[in-house]
Order: C-alpha cells, then structure tokens, then sequence
C-alpha cells in the first residue's frame, strides 16, 4: 500500500533541467555532493597508487615523473576539489538556511554559479591531468613552477584558481544570509553551533582565497610572459610566493577544519542528549581560530631562508591556536559527561574525530616547535600531521555529518550496523595509515619521494596495508548509502529526536523548507533534561521501534498484533 | 509598480539590505586580492627604491593626472545617479549612467594609449623588454634594467587588474543602463544601480592609491 | 662506528651532532604529553561512553552555575597555554643557538642542483653527493642553487636548511660521532628530487685531514684559474696601470671602499654579487664598465673563489671569506682597503714600480692573477 509522497525538494520537478538551473539550496547541494564524491574517488584512486608504489624502496610501478604527477593530483584534488567545498558546499548549502529559519540562502542564483564554477575549476583540473599532468607538488613553489616545470602547470593553476572563486561565492553567500536572514527570534547566540562555524569559516574564505588568487595568478604570468617577480635571475624573490601562497593556504587549513568541527558540536548534543558544553567558548573559539589563523602562515617557512627573528615571531603565535582547539576538545568531552551517549554511526564518527583530531592538533605543537620543526619539516611528520586532521578530523567530521543528515536530505534511514562496521573500519585503517609516518618523518623520511631509504620500507609497508583497509572502508559507504535510496526505511521528519530547526521540517523538506516561518523562542540544542531513571527521548523512541519491529534497515513497519 | 521581492525573502528592506551586504563582503575579497600586488610593490620598492623613481619617471603624468581626474568624476556621475534613482528622475538616471559609462570609457581609451606607448619604447616586461641608457651600450644588460623589468610588471599588473575590474564593471553599467532605460527603477528599487555604484566607487580608490604609488614616486 | 640500519628499528636517527640530544630530548617530551594527553581524552571519552550509556540507569542531573562554568573554562586554557609556551620557548632557545653563526668553523660550500649536490672544502677539495666533515669543530655550510630551492637535510644532525636560487644561505653543526649518514634534499625539486641523496662521513680530525690531502681530481684552484682565464676576466683584472677593473689578489676578505662612500667586506656574497650584478657595488675609483656574467654557474664561482685564495693567486692558503668574519691573516685592521690606481696602490705587485706597504709584508706575496 504505498503512501502518496508529499511534495519535497526531491519530486517537486523531475527534468533535468530542473536541477541543472535549480535555485534551491538543497539542490545545490547535492549536486555538490555528486561532484566532490566523484572528486574524492579520483583523488583517492592516486593515493591508492602511490601508496602501492611505496610498498618498495625502488620505484616499480611507476616513473618518477608520473610519481610526482600523482602526488600532486591527490594534493590539488582533495584541497581544493574535495575537502576547501566539502561540508561548506554540501551540509552548509543544505542545512545553513533551515537551522536559521530561512527559506533559501541570501543569493541563490550566485550558488548556483558557484557550482558551476566549481565544475568548471573541476574539469580543467581534469583537463590538465589528461594533458601530462602537473608535477609541482599542490604547493607550486617557484621557481620551479614558474621557470623550470615541463607540465600543465598553467592549466592546473587556472583549475585553482576558479575553483577559488567558487569557495569566495560561497563564503559570501553564508556571511551574507545569517546577518540578514535569521528567523525571528534567532538571536546570535541561540544559532547551532554549525552555524557559527559556517561563519567563522566563510570569514576565512573571504579574507583569504583572494590572496590565493593572486599568487597563482602571479605564476601564471610569469610563466607565459617570461616575467620576473619570483625569478632571482631577473631580481625577482622565490619567498615571495612562499609568502602569498601560505598566507592562504594556512587559513585554508582552517576552511578545512572549522566546518568539522560544528558538525561535530551537532552530533555530540544529539547523541549525548545535551547542550554542548561551554556553547559560547565554542563559538568564539570558531571565530578565535579564524583571526589567529591569518597570523602565523611563516611556520611554514621556517628553513625557507626567512630571517630568524620573523621564525620566532611566527612560532609564537603559531602557539597560541592551541587553545581555542583545546578548548573545544574539552567542552566536547564535557558534553559527555552525565550524558546518555548513543552509539550511532555520527557518534562514532564523532567521537572518532575527537581523538585523532586531538593526536594531529599536538602533533601541530612540534611543528610549531622551532627546532624540532628544522628536523622534521618536509618530512613524513608534516604529512601524518595534516592527514590526522584532514582525514582523521575533516573526512571522518564530513562522513558523520552525511549520515547524521542523511535521513533529512533524502528521507531514508541508511542500515546501520553497516554504518557503524565502515566507521571503526576507517578508524582502524586512518590509523595504521598514518600513525607509522610520524615515526617515519621523525627518522628523516623526506616527502615526495618516489624512492626511499631502504630501512623505512617496513613503516610504508604498514602504511600501505592501512591504507587498503582505509580505501575499502570508504567504499562501503558508498554502497550502503546508494542502496538506502531505493531500499532504506522511510525516516519520518525527525528520526534522532534532534533539536534544530531543520529537524522540523519533513524529510525531505519542501522546497521552499518551511511552510511557516518559524519563531525562536528557545535556546539552542534545547534538549529536555536528563535526570534519573526512564532514559533519554531517543532512548525511548529506539524501545519503541524495536518493539514495533521498526529497527530492520528495510522492513516496513510489522502490522504487529498486540495482545491487549 | 512594485519592487520585486524575490521569494526568499520577507521584503524589500531586507532584501536590499542584504544586496548591500552582499555586495561590500565582495568589495572585502577585492581589496584581499588587490592586497597581495600592493605587497609585492612594497617589497620590491623596498629592495630596488632607484629602479622604482627610474621606472616611475617613464610613465607619462600627465595622462595619469587626466585620468585620475575621469575617474573621480565618474564616481561623482555614479553617486548622483544613485540619487536619482531615489528620487524617481529616470531621465537624468539614463544620462548620469551614460556619463559615467562614457567616463570610465575615456579611461580605457587613455590607458590603451599608455600601453601602446610602452610598447613602442620596449618597456613591456618579458623577453621584448630593453631599456636603453643613451650613454652606455651594456646597460640593458645590467641588473638595474632588470629591477626597472620588474617595476614595469608591476606596473602592468597592478594597472592591468585594475583595467580589468573597470571593463568589468562599465559591462555591468551597461546592462544597467539598459535597464533603466526600460524604467525599471524607481525610488522603490534601485538595488542594481546602488551596488554597481559600490562597486565601481571600489575601483575608483583602488586607483588613487595605485596613481601615486607608481606615477608620482619620482 | 656505523649502525646496521637494516637490522635495528629506531624511533629516531643517530645523534651526531652536538645538538641532536637536545633536540631529540625536547621532541620526547613532546612525544609524552602528546600520549598523556591523547590517553587521558581517549579515557575520558571511553570512560563517559560506557558510563552514560543511555542504556544505563543512573542520576544524571547536573547544576553547574555560571561562574563555575566560567571558572572552569578559563580553568582548562591554562595547562595548554603554559604547556605551548613552554615548547615554544625551549625549541625557539635551540634554534636562535642553530641560527647563530660560531666562532671559527670549518667552511664549507655547497651548490645544489637538479639532481646532485656539488661540495667544496676549504682548501679546494671537492666532491659530489658527500659531505665529509670532522668531528670536534664547529662546521659552517654556505649553500646557494643553481635553478631551483632544494634542501640540505641531514637527519642524524637533526639539521636542514632549504638552498635558494640567488642568495647564499647558512647553517651549521658540530658533528660529534663518526660514521656515514644520510643526506637528504628536503625540497621537491623536480623528477629526480627523490634521487637528489648523498652521505656524510664523519671521521675524526686526523681523517679528515688526510682526505683532504687525497684528492686526485684536478685542484679547484686550477680549475678556478682556467675559469678566470676563460672568461677573460683577465682582461680587466690586470696589475697595469689603465685597467679597467679592481685588482683581485687578496681581494677576498679585504675590506672594499665602493664608489658612494661605503667600505664594506669583500665577503664571498659580495664576490658573487660583483659578478651577478656588476653595477650595484662599484668599487671607487672606477666605471661602471663590468657586464653581469650569467653565465658563470654558482659552481663556477666558488672555483674562481678558490683559484683567487689560492697561492698562485698571490695571497697565503685558502682562508675563509664568507658573513664579514675574516680570520686572523686578514684582520680588517691588518688589511688595508683597496685604493683606486690613481693614487696609491697598496696591491701586492711585485715587479711595478707602486711601493710595498709594510702591513702587507705580513703576508706572503706571491705572484699577481695573470
């Protein structure tokens, strides 16, 4: 007996034409989503190569050529074609104006262009991966990017650099619609954690892709018109870029980060059945990092030839962004505390993130550290560090947030004990991926290279073997969360019993998100308090459902005969 | 005749206080984005301060003063049209954007001229650029030239981006223009007029800071 | 002694310098309160995730007023501020120390280029893809690229540096246990980046010596000389009375008065920097005549270098040139500045007809550059 199936995003039009110039931000989404899962896979397939070259000290697979040219797709790839877009463009685009009480984002027709100029970034970046490829590694210091390359480089830096503009439309877009779009009665401080984190990260965005732009830009001309501004040869100075590109691309980290880390403040309140602990430092800990994340882009720089003094000055203040991230780190555990902590697969994604994201945060403190740093930069160390945060922190953040969503977005409830098996599946592989090149990187390992040292063959072996559990890890998802489009269990309009003014709305929503406009009269994450006994709403309503037989991935609710 | 309120939002306050905002979070990323030439100006005019004043006395004063001028009176047409949007007068609307469009048009005609000039004197940066010294053969060879190369990529650079965003916006100003014409605005709704003016006051500024930093450093 | 790196897992490279205990001290500690941190977040976290499980039944009613809560966030800011700022403080001690160029060290230059590593010892001693030091001294490594930045790492030194492409740059070590080690270049560099790898031997002092000694390649200063005669750097450089360029016997750590007043050492960047941009520093009394000679490699320069400290170049054994520090034959106040020919000369020219200056008796006078 089928149910008629009210009028949502999903079926209001089904023409193609009806997504491609689509000016609903729930369908930007996800057609975001289509493009940076499709991006990941691209990127993912180069890391799957090179970690099966570094399987042995020689290179057997490949050239060394073609070796530099897949590092460096799998850098410019999953920054600025997977990770820079991912939460902002999918789950921010989607959920930013229905936590706000909003019925679309401030300029919808410029988020429609910002997909398109992502796809346009994307497909040249493509362009130039079947032309030969770029071998300059994605940080395209000079002068070897602008003089002495022999690859795509042009093609590749113009990839970048219109996928920049992309994220600006973004950035633009969120700062713009929560100034003037908040429903009434959502004050500042009554906005999801998420939100603010879509805020301070779309500051980053703003104050800095533009920087970004010009470097490459820079590159670019120099490189087509024989120009001399990073070439000593002609009186120019190869820092130079070092400094405009990293006073970018550190705050980029943080447009790498910061998204994660509101995703994470969500889950954590849903499956503790709490508030978040310490609401207010959280926020103006998304925003601390965003300002201090402009100051200290020379840590990158350290062994650069860049004077000692301005080493110590950078190491300094690099120092000081700790704190916001403890910060955070701590009030997340809090929320623990006296909780009743559910164990589904977001919270497990979550809580996954808490841990490696602390491990790749103090991992940073060397880093920071400058004599330790003058021995271990451009070694495996930085590599272990950043993919703690990034996949350890920003992917496992993204995969939670996908499935703490997915009812919402689709209106199906994904199997879950797949979903749990995938994640502690990814946490083991992140782990014995990444966890041996700290040791690597400590032991003098140097990055990019296609040949090694035969006595740090062992740790990439380990490595490599993390990596193909890693790899089979995220394709599971991939597969369940396709299946549950045709297969999963309708989900109802709120099937984690989340606060939140999205959670309002049925699942999918209608396009236009909210018949009414919504009024705020409560404070966030507004849960009812825990006291002794019953056990948590959701609690509750898992009773219910396993008692109605409501619990099968598939099944449709039993008509159970109950004796009465 | 009513202004159009798109359907996302509650009415035409908030929406043209959010095109506002909109449109000054863009000037921000414009002024990070210009930011970065004006560092790489000061780095260099630190380390290569006669190159700069030798490269600087190349550039013809005048047509930058003359250009410099147009400019700022253009952003005065673009103010004053903005005002009479509000105040209902299309007629004088039509003809202060005309104005304007003109203005930022004898720009472009002025710098075109500039850059030809450097053309014929082989001051375009690359492998065609030769500065000559009238008393000394070997000089184009000499790092000085090179420094002065690169006060001249500079100078196309900056000058160059700067170009751009005008043709930019004198595109913007015409479909404007067109619209206005139609009667589009009126004292209800002018958004489009008001941010493009925002906009091209930008521009306006970007270029009285890039007029003395490289036409006046002599 | 050498280890067996096949053999033996290590967390961390050999220590053989002198700083490398240090360092290696500084990252364990790091190394523990990153676990102790970690572990105590891990605990925590597990700890709460089986005692609030929703399945069990217990009292979770908290009350925390706000002036606690506050106390308690400022509360957990502290240990981590202290805890960076201790990091920070003794890692920024450590390198202000690396970044500090010691007194009397042994030079030695380096080129890199796609894909190898050029090294010349003072004295001339060259060689490729190696580094061989003695312990017990200070040693001083001045690096320069010909194309692109690479980078000189050498893990068991726990030291590196990246080698730009139009300036010189520093760093230093004190090897202090002999033995080969790996060299790395720590910056991507191109196709053979990966290949661009070498050794440092570290022997003891006597080794050393006698390596130096046993080099059977053509000498570096004779190889300078060909270069100074090929580039014809002769043709200005004379001893005559109308030439048209400086001298340059023990030009090299002497003191340089330039055409606008300035007196400055004429250090081995600014030897390089004469040559790359010949009209910056004019030396006074002349004309701004000299073209820049791109074509003389980084490497080249260093040979000329040598050929000009060398005896047939007219001054005594090779002597360190490089960051103003002039050793003892070349005191500054020892070394009289260079003075234009047209009044009068102080320069060693033995056979013309200039008076000798007794300062300059001092050293020994060989014969002038051909």
């Amino acid at each position: 007996m089928a149910e008629t199936v009210p009028r949502n995003y999903l079926n209001a039009d089904y023409s193609i034409w009806s997504w491609f110039l689509t000016k609903d931000h729930k369908r930007i989404a996800i057609l975001y989503l289509i493009s940076i899962t499709l991006f990941f896979f691209v990127g993912g397939a180069a890391a799957v190569l090179f970690r099966l070259e570094l399987m042995t000290p020689k290179g057997d697979l490949v050239i060394s050529e073609n070796y530099n040219k897949l590092f460096t797709l799998h850098g410019i790839i999953m920054v600025f074609f997977f990770l820079i877009p991912s939460i902002p463009a999918v789950l921010g685009n989607f959920f930013l104006p229905m936590m706000i009480g909003a019925r679309d984002l401030a300029f919808p027709k410029l988020n429609l262009l910002s997909w398109y100029v992502f796809m346009i970034g994307g497909i040249i970046s493509i362009v130039a991966i079947l032309a030969g490829g770029v071998d300059t590694g994605w940080t395209f210091y000079t002068p070897y990017s602008s003089t002495y390359a022999n690859s795509q480089v042009l093609l590749a830096a113009v990839g970048a650099f219109i996928a920049g503009f992309s994220s600006i439309m973004t950035g633009l877009n969120f700062i713009a619609t929560t100034h003037t779009m908040r429903a009434p009665g959502m004050t500042w401080f009554r906005l999801p954690l998420f939100v603010w984190a879509m805020y301070a990260t779309s500051l980053i965005i703003l104050l800095g892709t533009p920087v970004l732009a010009i470097a490459i830009v820079l590159v670019g001309l120099e490189r087509f018109f024989h120009l001399g501004i990073f070439d000593p040869a002609l009186g120019g100075d190869p820092l130079l870029f070092q400094h405009l590109f990293w006073f970018y691309s550190h705050p980029a980290v943080y447009i790498m980060l910061i998204p994660a880390q509101g995703v994470v403040s969500e889950i954590i309140a849903c499956f503790s059945r709490k508030r978040v602990f310490g609401y207010a430092f959280i926020a103006f800990s998304s925003l601390a990092i965003a300002v201090l994340g402009f100051l200290v882009w020379g840590h990158h720089m350290f062994v650069s030839g860049q004077s000692a003094t301005a080493g110590m000055i950078f190491s300094f203040l690099s120092m000081f962004v700790a704190v916001p991230s403890a910060v955070k780190v701590f009030n997340w555990t809090a929320t623990l505390y006296k909780g009743s902590i559910h164990f589904d697969t977001p919270m497990l994604y979550a809580l996954g993130f808490i841990g490696l994201f602390t491990m790749g945060g103090l991992t940073g403190i060397f880093l920071a550290t400058l004599a330790v740093d003058v021995h271990v930069h451009d070694t495996y160390f930085v590599v272990a560090h950043f993919h703690y945060i990034m996949v350890g922190g920003s992917v496992m953040a993204y995969l939670g947030g996908i499935h703490y969503w997915w009812p919402k977005m689709t209106g199906k409830r994904y199997p879950e004990s797949w979903g749990r098996i995938s994640a502690i599946l990814i946490f083991v592989g992140f782990n014995l991926t990444f966890f041996p090149q700290f040791i690597l990187g400590y032991l003098g390992m140097p990055r990019r290279y296609h040949f090694y040292a035969d006595e740090f063959q062992v740790l990439n072996v380990m490595s490599s073997a993390g990596a193909s559990i890693l790899g089979i890890g995220y394709v599971f998802p991939l597969c369940y969360l396709l299946w549950s489009l045709r297969y999963g269990r309708p989900a109802g309009d709120n099937p984690w019993l989340a606060t939140g003014l999205e959670w309002t709305t049925p699942s999918p929503p209608p396009t236009s998100n909210f018949l009414e406009t919504p009024i705020v009269r409560e404070p966030a994450y507004n849960y009812p308090p825990l006291g002794d006994g019953e056990g948590d709403t959701l609690r509750q309503e898992k009773i219910r459902r396993r008692r109605q037989g409501e619990w099968h991935p598939t099944q449709p609710p039993r008509e159970k005969v109950t004796t009465p | 005749m009513n202004a159009h309120v798109a359907h996302h939002f509650d009415n035409a306050e908030q929406q043209f206080a959010t095109a506002n905002l909109g449109m000054w979070l863009f000037l921000v990323t414009e002024v990070m984005f210009f930011s970065g030439l004006f560092a790489a100006y000061t780095i260099y005019r630190y380390l290569y301060p006669e190159a700069f004043h030798e490269g600087s006395r190349h550039l013809d004063i005048v047509l930058g003063t003359i250009n410099t001028t147009v400019l700022l009176l253009s952003s005065l047409t673009v103010a004053l049209s903005v005002r009479a949007a509000q105040l209902n007068r299309r007629k004088q609307l039509v003809w202060l954007l005309v104005a304007t469009i003109a203005l930022g048009a004898v720009f472009l005609v002025i710098k075109g001229v500039e850059y030809g000039h450097k053309f014929e004197e082989g001051l375009v940066p690359g492998s065609s650029f030769e500065l000559r010294h009238p008393h000394d053969e070997t000089f184009a060879n000499s790092s000085r030239a090179r420094q002065v190369e690169l006060f001249f990529a500079v100078y196309f650079a900056m000058t160059g981006f700067h170009a751009l965003h005008m043709v930019i916006g004198l595109g913007i100003f015409i479909t404007v223009l067109v619209l206005a014409i139609r009667g589009t605005f009126h004292s209800e709704y002018y958004t489009p007029v008001e941010v493009t003016g925002l906009y091209w006051h930008f521009v306006d500024i970007v270029w009285v800071f890039l007029f003395p930093l490289l036409y006046l450093v002599a | 002694m050498e280890r067996d790196y096949q053999r033996e897992f290590t967390f961390s490279p050999p220590q053989a310098a002198s700083t490398a205990a240090e360092i290696d001290w500084l990252y364990y500690a790091l190394v523990g309160m990153t676990v102790f941190f970690t572990l105590l977040i891990c605990a925590l976290i597990v700890t709460f995730m089986v005692r609030y499980r929703s399945t069990a039944r217990l009292n979770r009613r908290i009350h925390v007023s706000h002036k606690r809560l506050l106390m308690i966030e400022i509360g957990w800011m502290l240990p981590p501020l202290a805890i960076v700022m201790g990091s920070f403080f003794w890692g920024a001690a450590i390198f202000f120390h690396q970044r500090q160029e010691p007194a009397d060290p042994l030079r030695i230059y380096v080129v890199g280029k796609q894909w190898m590593w050029k090294v010349q010892h003072e004295g001339g001693r060259r060689e490729i893809n190696s580094l061989h030091v003695p312990t017990g001294r200070p040693v001083v490594l001045t690096m320069i690229s010909e194309d692109v930045i690479h980078s000189f790492y050498i893990p068991a030194f726990r030291t590196k540096m990246d080698v730009l492409p139009g300036r010189y740059t520093m760093q230093w070590f004190e090897p202090t246990q002999t033995g080969t080690y790996h060299l790395f270049c720590a910056e991507y560099c191109g196709t053979d980046h990966s290949k661009m790898i070498g050794s440092v031997v570290v022997q003891t002092p006597e080794q050393y010596a006698q390596w130096l000694e046993s080099d059977e390649e053509e000498p570096a200063a004779s190889r300078g000389r060909r270069l100074f005669q090929q580039y014809r750097c002769n043709d200005c450089h004379t001893q005559s009375e109308d030439r048209r360029g400086p001298p340059l016997a023990n030009l090299l750590g002497s003191q340089v008065v330039l055409a606008d007043g300035r007196t400055v050492t004429a250090d081995l960047k600014y030897f390089r920097n004469s040559i790359r941009n010949p009209d910056d520093q004019v030396v006074a009394g002349y004309q701004t005549v000299m073209p820049p000679y791109p074509q003389i490699t980084e490497d080249e320069i260093l040979l000329i270098m040598a050929y000009l400290e060398s005896d047939a170049a007219g001054s005594g054994s090779g002597r360190a040139v490089q960051g103003g520090a002039t050793d003892d034959a070349a005191a500054p106040d020892n070394q009289p500045p260079n003075q234009p020919r047209n009044g009068q000369s102080r320069d060693p020219q033995p056979g013309s007809n200039n008076q000798q200056q007794p300062q300059e008796q001092q050293q020994q006078q060989g014969e002038p550059p051909e």
